[in-house]
């Protein structure tokens, strides 16, 4: 993030001299100036909102959450951008690739196999570290589809993702009818993404894995305006689409599976709503913008949501759970707005 | 020049190339023609590095495909494709400003900003500079991705045919303008074109492929005859003469 300030002004220095003209680009350094305020904001409420007790317990305690959904909606939606530029569509999200579903087996299997008591007595580094490996087969796996396929590569990745997720999906469904019914309560309220439970030991490895992650991803923010132009205006200006691609799915799959491994499946949709918004916000297709501007966005819509959801509304759910079922028609509603404008 | 040599290709296991060895000099508009299927396009993907080279070698500019970096050839070689469709939602002059990517990398300084200006200028594109390419009609499009070839100040340019989808005025606007880049700015350009007449009025050079071979080269006034058309074009349109320059009468 601490580019960001120093971006923002170039824009608006190149936009003055050029001077003032109609139909103009926006300025967009001062709107990311205000979608860190927002997050500010945001997490500051959620730091102090109806705080009761002492502050030494609360702040270390709300902070380590904080962090944790900081960290979870940077990577998420990082990643979502970063898909939608290798892929060249915008209603891409990388839980099409199968790690959310992934996830999901793993824990029913281990529910059923060890029962509800055995997970939960599971310590949660070995279950990160399983998550981890399982991911990262995964990964290598799609890695190869990637490099083995001819042409049309990357639409070849997506649909095998889609039928391996379906794949799992099925299998996941099979091994919960095998579950006792009192267990599989277990596996449905895990099997969405929750803060409460972060580890204070896994969110700093986390974070040391998935931070040098973004910023490679922020150093590639040039190269991906130009791998987002198509195959071949990308090669005719010296940059091979599928060198830059595997790149770019390594860096994804390592900021999703990190990110589904410490708190569990996030809302397929949070990476839809948060590029849709985040190209609403700051119309653009540079990456110099778009993704600190993704960042901030999913930063604003998890911080926010879970501070209305827990601290206003008082509720328990997991905020994934509202997100799975308001963002369906709120991601139909931006794109039905795109579509007239 | 751009040297091909002993050049076959085929994919998924039809032959398109046979042993193709030809050589393009520097400077004019060289135009490949020929009927569907007869390698044309195969033949320009392999030069541009599109599909990747299997026998044979193929030098622009005295660089080997497949040896020289993408980065250094990217100063030498520019390439606009057949279907010039791009997902992201840009603006005429961010188009064009990117033809500079190969030479400042993302972070274009002020002889970058002042090429993409006399692009822009040149190309007459400064009244929609800032439209989104959606926006604008297809011969604008096309004409934007020619100034974004022009501001990537390469010495060579790879067209495939760029006139599908154009009316008459925009193929013929688009022709002239390369037509002047060949002359007043002596880039090389290698053209694959559909329509014989638009090769024979506006290139210097034609070299028509026939079932993955080179069935002739030369000036347009010497290649394009009745023989071309009956044996590589397998057609008996007549041939007339306007300007010094053949017309096939369709």
């Amino acid at each position: 993030m601490a580019e960001l300030t120093g971006n923002t002004t170039a824009p608006r220095a190149k936009a003055g001299a050029e001077g003032a003209r109609a139909a103009r680009p926006p300025a967009m350094g001062r709107r990311l100036i205000w979608l860190a305020v927002a997050v500010a904001l945001a997490s500051a409420v959620y730091m102090v909102y109806g705080a009761k007790g002492a502050w030494g317990f609360i702040l270390p305690f709300r902070g380590q959450k904080l962090a944790a959904m900081l960290l979870v909606a940077s990577c998420l939606s990082v990643a979502t951008i970063l898909f939608q530029t290798i892929t060249g569509n915008r209603i891409l999200t990388p839980s099409l690739l199968g790690f959310d579903a992934l996830y999901v087996m793993i824990l029913a299997l281990l529910v059923h196999l060890f029962g509800a008591t055995g997970y939960i007595a599971l310590p949660t580094g070995l279950l990160f570290a399983l998550n981890t490996a399982m991911m990262s087969l995964l990964g290598l796996g799609l890695f190869v589809v990637l490099r083995r396929g001819a042409r049309g590569e990357m639409m070849r990745l997506v649909l095998t993702g889609i039928i391996f997720g379906v794949f799992l999906r099925s299998a996941t469904e099979f091994v919960q009818r095998l579950i006792d019914p009192a267990e599989f309560s277990v596996v449905t309220s895990v099997s969405y993404a929750r803060f409460n439970t972060v580890d204070p030991v896994l969110l700093p490895l986390t974070a040391a894995v998935t931070l040098p992650v973004l910023w490679l991803a922020w150093r590639m923010r040039h190269r991906l305006d130009v791998l987002g132009l198509g195959d071949t205006v990308a090669l005719s200006l010296g940059e091979p689409p599928r060198r830059g691609q595997s790149i770019v799915l390594v860096l994804i799959c390592v900021l999703v599976a990190a990110a589904t491994a410490l708190v569990g499946p996030m809302a397929a949709f949070f990476g839809l709503i948060v590029s849709a918004l985040a190209h609403t916000v700051t119309p653009t297709e540079r990456h110099a913008i778009l993704l600190p501007s993704a960042a901030l966005t999913g930063c604003v819509v998890l911080v926010g949501g879970q501070t209305v959801l827990e601290r206003v509304l008082a509720l328990t759910t997991p905020i994934a759970v509202v997100i799975e079922a308001l963002g369906g028609a709120l991601f139909l509603a931006l794109l039905l707005k795109r579509k007239r404008a | 020049m751009i040297r091909v040599s002993n050049v076959s290709h085929s994919i998924g296991g039809a032959p398109i190339l046979h042993d193709i060895s030809v050589e393009i000099p520097k400077g004019g508009i060289t135009a490949l023609i020929g009927p569907n299927g007869a390698g044309k396009s195969t033949l320009l993907s392999l030069i541009a590095r599109l599909s990747s080279l299997k026998t044979g070698e193929i030098e622009v500019d005295g660089l080997q495909i497949g040896q020289v970096s993408d980065r250094e050839l990217a100063r030498h070689l520019a390439i606009m494709a057949q279907s010039t469709h791009v997902s992201a939602r840009l603006r005429v002059e961010e188009l064009v400003g990117f033809g500079r990517y190969p030479w400042h990398r993302g972070r274009p300084g002020p002889e970058d900003h002042a090429i993409v200006e006399s692009a822009i200028a040149r190309f007459g594109l400064g009244t929609m500079r800032h439209r989104f390419l959606d926006e604008i009609s297809g011969g604008q499009r096309q004409r934007a991705f020619v100034a974004m070839a022009f501001a990537q100040d390469t010495d060579y340019l790879l067209l495939d045919e760029p006139l599908n989808n154009l009316d008459i005025a925009g193929a013929r606007s688009l022709m002239r303008l390369l037509r002047q880049m060949a002359d007043e700015d002596g880039k090389t350009i290698v053209i694959v074109l559909h329509d014989i007449n638009y090769a024979a009025r506006f290139a210097d050079r034609i070299i028509a492929l026939h079932e993955g071979r080179v069935a002739a080269m030369g000036a347009p006034q010497e290649i394009v005859t009745q023989d071309l058309l009956t044996d590589v074009f397998g057609t008996d349109a007549e041939i007339s003469h306007q300007d010094g320059r053949p017309v096939v009468l369709v």
